[in-house]
């Protein structure tokens, strides 16, 4: 497949905390480093994240959840590639 | 995976945004579409393949099982509020079925458009119950299992 790009250079965030929950322990220290919490629940507003993905047809690229805001989002989590799903 | 990316069409027609995500590495994720989902689905699975690497991302949505280092089988609708409306979680063992994904999606769109609300097994076309003082201790006279 040529012409692929790989736009995951750069590392990606995670999942990104509201910013109610980041304001107290911010202050420029590595949040990533923290205990992740359960948030997401139905009802709620969805907790947002950024990741690495790979595209068909277009290659390696981060995907924001946020930048989907205004659209129906199905987000499937499976077990791992190779198997069933 | 494959399955729903075989409803792939019904979903854009939905004008929903499909992502899936596992613990793998996207490296794994580019290997896996060519080596097998592209021998089940034609063109492979459209959709973004994204990588939970540690699990902090199924960590938030409850469904990342540290013991065995993955993502257990999580599905979350997400409207365009950005409100999770339906979450189904399963353990590795069962695979889901993509049909009943599809109808809640109808039953939500619905839902949100009119302010109506949907019985039981609710498909498109069927009646809907309109929630008010008149409705009550009268379901029965309007919806049957």
């Amino acid at each position: 497949m040529p012409g692929m790009k790989d736009g995951c250079v750069k590392p990606v965030r995670g999942p990104i905390p509201p910013p109610s929950a980041s304001a107290a322990p911010a202050a420029g220290s590595a949040t990533s480093q923290e205990v992740t919490k359960m948030t997401a629940r139905v009802g709620m507003t969805a907790t947002d994240f950024e990741a690495n993905a790979f595209v068909q047809g277009k290659g390696f690229q981060p995907v924001k959840l946020s930048d989907h805001k205004g659209r129906w989002i199905v987000l499937c989590f499976y077990p791992g590639d190779f198997t069933f799903v | 995976m494959a399955a729903v990316a075989a409803l792939h069409e019904e979903f854009k027609k939905l004008g929903v945004v499909v992502l899936a995500m596992s613990t793998d590495s996207r490296f794994v994720h580019k290997i896996w579409q060519e080596q097998e989902l592209s021998k089940m689905v034609e063109g492979g699975v459209p959709f973004p393949m994204l990588s939970d690497a540690g699990g902090k991302i199924g960590a938030a949505y409850g469904v990342y099982d540290e013991a065995a280092g993955v993502d257990i089988r999580g599905r979350f609708i997400i409207d365009p509020d950005f409100l999770i409306r339906a979450s189904e979680v399963l353990t590795p063992e069962v695979g889901r079925n993509p049909q009943e994904l599809i109808r809640q999606i109808k039953a939500f769109q619905h839902v949100r458009a009119t302010g109506e609300v949907t019985p039981s097994g609710w498909q498109p076309g069927q009646a809907t119950l309109k929630p008010g003082p008149d409705l009550v201790g009268k379901v029965w006279q309007v919806w049957k299992p």
